[in-house]
């Protein structure tokens, strides 16, 4: 058998569309999660996206360690998919939209205008986030730290005590696993309790950390606890006490 | 033939040793600036033979200039010995000669040492030779060798670790031109590939062949199982067999045998033997204390891996049981070998099915390894992600002409195929990561000077390469240590205590708090993790929760499957067959039909509400489940709604809610196409893109070639998140990339590997037009073992969101049911 490369037939994207399998509470808020990671609230026509990443590839390219570049093309094709099914009246991006804080000025002319014309045809919210501490300069959008919606905050790092109030942040990049016949299945998840969600990482580089690891010790009434899992074609809610533990 | 000098002659003489013909024979090579290959079974003095010339040498006074001899072993507990058990004719011959070791556990200082007091022989491992070339004093330290030996050639030319130690040798051959190649090996399918893999000019030379070994197949009293691979039903049989024999060496295929074997045959202990456990999860220090045990001859008997096939003799071993399938006439001959090393006499030898197609495998095994049949693999050649991180290695010791690495690299017979476009694509991706864009040029590891050299674009990218160089990707191990627990305010608090070993941490996964498993010899209580590994306590007199039976690594071998093939088909092969089995074969000629050696059988019958096709190829697990991936698509896809399928070493079997055997007479559904060779084309294709196998197959070459690194100065990065990674760029590659050198380097293993599509490509080739095919009304006899697989484990495709929905349907129904 010799090595014959061909393109995929089948592009090998996550298909679009908001789930109608599923929907989120959080208070009084109803939330609709997407398979590409984006969540949806419908009461305010909002679209919001959490940890995009862009240039993780050409970032880590920096240190010698060279991954492919395709990271920020995959991760726009994505977006662009998903806000036109979508078609929301604003778009929050919810921090850590660059890898890092030079991220902006690598991107080529076609990533570029692809952002720019997302950003001028919608309202668009750059919440800032630990990787890139300025909102981008030259891609249109408003920069902020957080964002109020209705009873929702929504900010990038959790934080660490609520008080009655609603919030929905990313950072932390949840992830799951469980076994099923003696395989273990892996992905990327939403995870919340009814009071704060968690948004997966939408970058195309970016992993799933176990929501049973020590960074989400604390965050969430245990008994209240869902994660909502991004399979293929579908997402998969189950309880906390479901997912097992892996590190 | 040369004599040996006096001092060495009486040194002989006062053993009472007479030198070997081959001993010689490979002292006058050695003499005379030749390479030389040493094929002889196990012991023998094929060390001694190998160290002979340099000794001689060596004898008189002189000055060390640099290291002459540079001795390479794959085990690593191995160079330590070795160095002894040469030490004591250099003491008693008093010799000038020193002699030092070098391996990962060397302390730096001893390394530093080295270099500026190089020794007269240095015994190393394969990693560490790699190491001394990406060194620039490398070409300083190698000026004078004149002498490189490799020990258990047989066994690294099989792996990737052979190949990356293969380019060194051609960088060797660089600095010190006049340097001769010795190997020392076991006995080959293919001596000649071996010789070409030292050096073209290579001398054979064989050792002594030995009396034949003695190879028997318990015939048990009970009944031999229909499936399974636990063979408890030998364990008092095999104990009196132990009971009569000095020494035994129980051989098995997995770890999880090995603990179980070694568990019922202590339950069987009555008299008490000293009977102990050996296997590579277990701590290092338990296995130095086994070995040790065995050279002072205090052991009766040691349950064991692949962890005892090589190295030196411990003690008086004179009986081999081998239970489970030998899986190849090379690796059973290897294993008897360790049995008697005395050559004159046989080694005798048991083997032991678990259960009725073993029997067959045995049977065939036996009859092989009688015959000296030899079918072990040729030299693994040209692996990609290899010759990268050899690049990379030699960029390390300094600048090189890319015209001179091509030609020097292709010298080595692993590479003498590599084209020159190949070679600059292996290049690109070494300074860049060669991909389409050419984003990255300002990024680049390796940058080309005002003469056009390649040199390393930062020093750092060394000390990068010396953390992270190595081919041995292992499945990430967590420590595993028996834990104290105390309640405190009404809490369980548990404490770590001794470590026992290690596990996969893919086993440890699959572990519920409280669950039971048998490790190190024991029945231990899954406890949780702490931030050091896993906790458990010790469970005596619970049941073990047996894990899961992963089939051994090593498939069946082509050429005993072909005999298996021949015993179903032979009545007259069969007269040696316990009768039981016989009976069996017998019922299932007249039930259905005992295919010809060239034909495949498939059976399709119904069976409770599904309708079931099992086919009977003999090529292995791993061929088999891919052919079983593909065969599903196919089935789908012409309307037969297959359920599942489950693949053993030797039979398929896929469940469908569609009738096959009416689809088949009404012509509805042709075996000929279903098993057509097509489905090596878009079918594949398809599975490929969502293959997990191709992702760890693809993890692994990133690692080794340098796309990923697993350590970093100053922090740690875990296998788990390079893991995620390598998906998320494998995906990448493909969609935009799909002609990237890693992706053709990770189909290059796959093909061989994990999913085998080598042997099912020459498989289906094979039964091209010699299906026979039986419709039956019920199972047949020999389909029995395959279906009893089912439930253990059964796969549908890699769906995951099949499985996932699953989950939650079982939830649902817990959650429903009537209290």
């Amino acid at each position: 058998m010799p090595f014959s490369p061909k393109l995929p037939t089948n592009s090998s994207q996550r298909p679009l569309g908001l789930s109608k399998q599923h929907k989120i509470i959080l208070g009084d808020v109803e939330l609709v999660p997407d398979l590409s990671g984006a969540l949806y609230v419908p009461d305010y026509e909002t679209l919001i996206i959490a940890d995009l990443h862009l240039e993780q590839g050409s970032s880590l390219a920096r240190r010698g360690i060279h991954v492919p570049p395709y990271d920020t093309a995959i991760t726009l094709k994505l977006l662009e998919g998903v806000v036109s099914a979508a078609h929301p009246k604003r778009l929050i991006f919810l921090g850590d939209s660059f890898h890092d804080s030079e991220g902006e000025n690598r991107l080529d002319e076609a990533d570029l205008y692809t952002l720019r014309n997302i950003t001028k045809n919608f309202e668009t919210l750059w919440i800032v986030g630990n990787h890139d501490p300025q909102p981008p300069q030259s891609l249109g959008g408003q920069g902020t730290e957080t964002v109020v919606l209705g009873s929702l905050s929504l900010r990038h790092e959790p934080t660490s005590h609520l008080s009655g109030t609603l919030e929905i942040a990313g950072h932390l990049h949840p992830g799951c696993g469980l076994n099923q016949r003696g395989r273990r299945l892996y992905g990327k998840c939403f995870v919340g309790d009814g009071q704060r969600l968690i948004m997966p990482a939408f970058g195309a580089y970016t992993g799933g950390l176990a929501i049973t690891s020590n960074a989400f010790s604390g965050l969430f009434s245990k008994s209240e606890t869902h994660a909502w899992m991004i399979g293929q074609n579908a997402i998969h809610r189950f309880p906390f006490s479901r997912i097992q533990r892996r590190d | 033939m040369s004599s040996l000098p006096p001092v060495f002659e009486s040194w002989f003489a006062a053993r009472r040793w007479q030198p070997r013909p081959h001993q010689l024979q490979m002292l006058a090579h050695g003499l005379a600036g030749e390479s030389a290959l040493l094929i002889s079974p196990t012991g023998g003095g094929k060390t001694l033979a190998g160290f002979l010339p340099t000794l001689v040498q060596l004898a008189e006074p002189h000055e060390t200039s640099g290291i002459h001899t540079l001795y390479i072993s794959p085990l690593k507990a191995l160079a330590v010995d070795i160095a002894r058990n040469l030490e004591a004719p250099i003491a008693e011959m008093k010799l000038p000669i020193t002699v030092e070791t070098r391996t990962g556990d060397t302390p730096h200082s001893r390394r530093q040492r080295q270099r500026i007091i190089p020794p007269d022989i240095l015994i190393t491992t394969p990693e560490q030779v790699s190491l001394l070339i990406a060194d620039p004093t490398a070409a300083h330290l190698l000026r004078s060798l004149k002498s490189v030996i490799i020990d258990e050639l047989h066994s690294v030319v099989s792996n990737k670790r052979g190949v990356l130690l293969s380019l060194a040798l051609t960088r060797l051959k660089t600095h010190a031109p006049e340097a001769r190649f010795t190997g020392l090996s076991a006995t080959v399918a293919d001596s000649d590939a071996l010789k070409q893999w030292l050096s073209p000019s290579t001398k054979l030379v064989f050792g002594n062949a030995g009396a034949p070994p003695k190879i028997r197949i318990l015939e048990s009293a009970t009944r031999v199982p229909w499936s399974g691979h636990r063979a408890v039903y030998a364990i008092p049989e095999i104990y009196a067999e132990i009971k009569k024999a000095k020494m035994s060496l129980i051989f098995v295929n997995t770890r999880s045998q090995a603990e179980m074997v070694f568990q019922e045959l202590w339950t069987a202990n009555e008299d008490n033997l000293p009977i102990a456990l050996h296997h590579g999860s277990l701590d290092v220090a338990q296995r130095r204390k086994v070995e040790a045990a065995m050279a002072e001859n205090k052991i009766k008997a040691v349950v064991c891996t692949s962890t005892l096939d090589l190295g030196i003799d411990w003690g008086d071993v004179d009986f081999v049981v081998h239970v489970g399938a030998p899986k190849g006439s090379s690796r059973l001959l290897q294993r008897i070998g360790r049995a008697n090393h005395r050559l004159d006499e046989s080694s005798n030898a048991m083997l032991v099915p678990s259960n009725r197609f073993e029997v067959l495998e045995c049977e065939a095994a036996r009859h092989a390894a009688s015959e000296g049949a030899q079918d072990s693999e040729y030299p693994t050649v040209m692996k990609l992600d290899v010759l990268a991180q050899h690049i990379l290695g030699c960029a390390c010791a300094g600048p090189f002409h890319a015209d001179q690495l091509y030609t020097e690299i292709t010298s080595a017979f692993t590479y003498r195929k590599l084209t020159r476009a190949l070679f600059d694509q292996a290049l690109d991706y070494v300074a860049t990561g060669g991909y389409a864009l050419k984003a990255y040029e300002r990024y680049a590891k390796l940058k080309r000077d005002a003469s056009g050299k390649y040199r390393l674009a930062h020093p750092l990218l060394a000390q990068r390469y010396k953390m992270n160089m190595g081919t041995i990707i292992a499945a990430e191990m967590l420590k595993l240590r028996i834990a104290g627990v105390r309640t405190r305010l009404g809490k369980r608090v548990l404490t770590g205590g001794r470590v026992l070993g290690e596990l996969e941490e893919y086993f440890l996964s699959q572990l519920r708090i409280g669950d039971t498993f048998l490790f190190s010899g024991e029945v231990l209580r899954f406890e949780g993790l702490d931030e050091f590994g896993a906790l458990a306590t010790r469970a005596p007199g619970r049941d073990p929760m047996v894990p899961s039976y992963n089939g051994g690594k090593f498939p069946l071998s082509t050429y005993l499957a072909e005999r298996v093939r021949g015993i179903l088909a032979d009545k007259s092969k069969q007269q040696f067959l316990p009768p039981q089995v016989r009976e069996w074969l017998n019922t299932q000629s007249w039930a259905s039909v005992l295919p010809r050696a060239d034909q495949m059988l498939v059976e399709t019958f119904p069976r409770a509400d599904k309708h079931y096709l099992v086919c009977y190829p003999f090529e292995g697990r791993l061929a088999q489940q891919s052919l079983g991936m593909l065969l599903t698509r196919r089935l789908e896809r012409w309307g037969a709604k297959p359920m599942g399928f489950i693949a053993s070493e030797y039979a398929l079997v896929i469940w469908t809610l569609g009738d096959m055997s009416a689809m088949i007479a009404s012509g509805k559904l042709s075996l000929a196409q279903l098993f057509d060779e097509d489905m090596l084309g878009d079918d594949l294709d398809a599975w490929l893109a969502e293959s997990n196998l191709m992702k760890r197959t693809f993890r692994n070459c990133a690692i080794i070639a340098g796309l990923i690194e697993r350590n970093y100065p100053g922090k740690q990065k875990t296998a788990r998140q390079v893991t995620v990674n390598t998906d998320l760029i494998y995906d990448a590659l493909r969609t935009h990339q799909p002609d990237h050198i890693l992706l053709r380097a990770a189909w290059d293993d796959a093909a061989d590997g994990l999913i085998d599509i080598h042997r099912l490509g020459a498989m289906l080739k094979r039964i091209k037009n010699q299906i026979v095919h039986k419709a039956l009304e019920r199972v047949s006899p020999l389909a029995v073992p395959v279906l009893l697989e089912i439930g253990r484990e059964s796969i549908y495709g890699e769906a995951h969101d099949a499985l996932l929905a699953e989950a939650a349907d079982e939830l649902i129904a817990e959650a429903t049911r009537l209290v």
